[in-house]
């Protein structure tokens, strides 16, 4: 018995998420726990996709949580669904993270010790998982390599478009638009609508 | 702000890839271009596929932290949705308390399910011994050298054991899983090297159990499901598996 086994749970109709965020718009806390075991492992995960540090992931994500609870109000259906809108607020909170100079200090300071970070992390290896995972993987994989570089580099790494394009050796505007032409395959490949 | 079309700016906001400036140029020409608002949606619906394939199991302490921190901050009131937003900055917390504070609002709920479906006598009886059983549990969690482990089960809800190899102690939290159904029970089993050894009864999805015996040694500890009375030996395969590591 050496490793956690997690077995795949069939796949159920989840809870409705914008049922339960009306709810917590009125300061339901009961609402926001049920809110919470839906979007706390995306939120961590692509925080952790992002910035790494397991410590920082934690924070960050923390403080997602919380700006989820703190502007509930704001979010609007017809915008489109709650997942995406959390993690909108997740991205950008990960994102600033990465671009603030204190960040990069830390990040040193904390290389060594994210080492022996616990292993509580470990993906989730359910089924319904890896099929999403496999799904991204294979429409990444009819990016032009320019375009699935823009995306990932920006989307994964936090990275700004001039600092993609630096890496990549292109101009400005080509990234720019080599963005939005993978966020169109990738729309269209991933069958989104929003 | 370069002369580029703005129509054309859509992914890269969408991927927070703008600087502020070019950000909030692009986000007043949002207002006046429907069908920028609409690309803008899909692509922040077609990141979140991105974002989600990322998922992990986040750790317990998480979302203690977080429903601690939810009394201290203010709520927006709908109408004030436009005003600029002060960042929270939540209280931290030691982890070991974080975990305690979890682990109490878990037996909460279990002592709160357990009252009822109950008999009052029965159920006064149980709450006591859930109440001891948290006391013990929790204070295991104040070891020096207290550890934890967590895993989710197929059938949903997620399992922590807590040890300290000190104390030669190790607990055991369930939340959220299945029923056992009627005349069924959870049985905890350390792993003696394979060799399962009973460690106690859990006959709720939800609630904690401070485990029968000492470490000695053990692997790690397995949940099964068997008949009311518990089983000398597993008569199934585990439904939780989780390693002292």
């Amino acid at each position: 018995m050496s490793r956690v086994v997690s077995l795949a749970p069939p796949r159920r109709p989840g809870p409705d998420l914008g049922e339960l965020l009306s709810r917590v718009v009125r300061g339901d806390q009961e609402a926001f726990a049920a809110l919470y075991d839906a979007v706390a492992g995306p939120v961590l995960g692509l925080v952790r996709r992002v910035v790494r540090d397991a410590a920082q992931s934690e924070e960050v994500a923390q403080e997602v949580l919380l700006e989820v609870w703190r502007t509930a109000a704001r979010y609007r259906a017809e915008r489109g669904e709650v997942l995406p809108w959390v993690l909108t607020i997740a991205h950008r909170r990960a994102v600033d993270r990465v671009r603030s100079a204190q960040a990069a200090a830390d990040r040193d300071r904390r290389a060594a010790a994210a080492s022996q970070a616990p292993a509580f992390d470990e993906v989730v290896e359910q089924v319904e998982g890896r099929l999403e995972r496999e799904q991204v993987r294979r429409c990444l994989r009819t990016l032009t390599e320019l375009q699935r570089e823009s995306l990932t580099l920006a989307y994964y790494r936090g990275y700004s478009y001039p600092e993609v394009a630096q890496v990549l050796g292109a101009p400005l505007g080509t990234v720019k638009t080599r963005m939005r032409d993978a966020l169109i395959r990738m729309r269209d490949c991933l069958g989104v609508a929003a | 702000m370069n002369a580029l079309d703005p129509h054309t700016l859509t992914g890269a906001y969408a991927a927070h890839a703008l600087d502020p400036e070019e950000r909030d140029a692009f986000e007043r020409h949002l207002g006046h271009c429907p069908s920028c608002a609409q690309e803008t949606a899909e692509f922040a619906a077609t990141l979140a596929r991105l974002g989600a394939a990322e998922t992990v199991t986040p750790p317990p302490e998480l979302k203690a932290r977080v429903l601690a921190a939810l009394p201290g901050v203010r709520q927006e009131a709908p109408q004030l949705a436009r005003t600029a937003r002060p960042r929270a900055r939540p209280a931290r917390r030691a982890p070991r308390f974080a975990l305690a504070a979890c682990l109490a609002l878990a037996l909460g709920a279990g002592a709160v399910a357990v009252q009822q479906h109950r008999e009052a006598e029965r159920a006064r009886d149980r709450a006591a011994a859930l109440a001891r059983q948290q006391q013990t549990v929790a204070a295991l969690l104040t070891a020096p050298d207290a550890r934890t482990a967590t895993a989710a089960t197929a059938g949903g809800g997620t399992g922590t054991v807590v040890w300290s190899a000190a104390r030669d102690q190790a607990g055991f939290l369930a939340t959220g899983l299945p029923a056992p159904g009627p005349g069924r029970t959870y049985q905890l089993w350390y792993d003696d090297a394979g060799t399962m050894r009973p460690a106690g009864l859990l006959p709720t999805g939800s609630g904690t159990l401070l485990l029968t015996g000492a470490l000695d040694g053990a692997a790690g500890v397995g949940v099964t499901l068997e008949p009311a009375g518990g089983s000398a030996h597993p008569s199934g395969a585990p439904v939780l598996l989780l390693p002292f590591s």
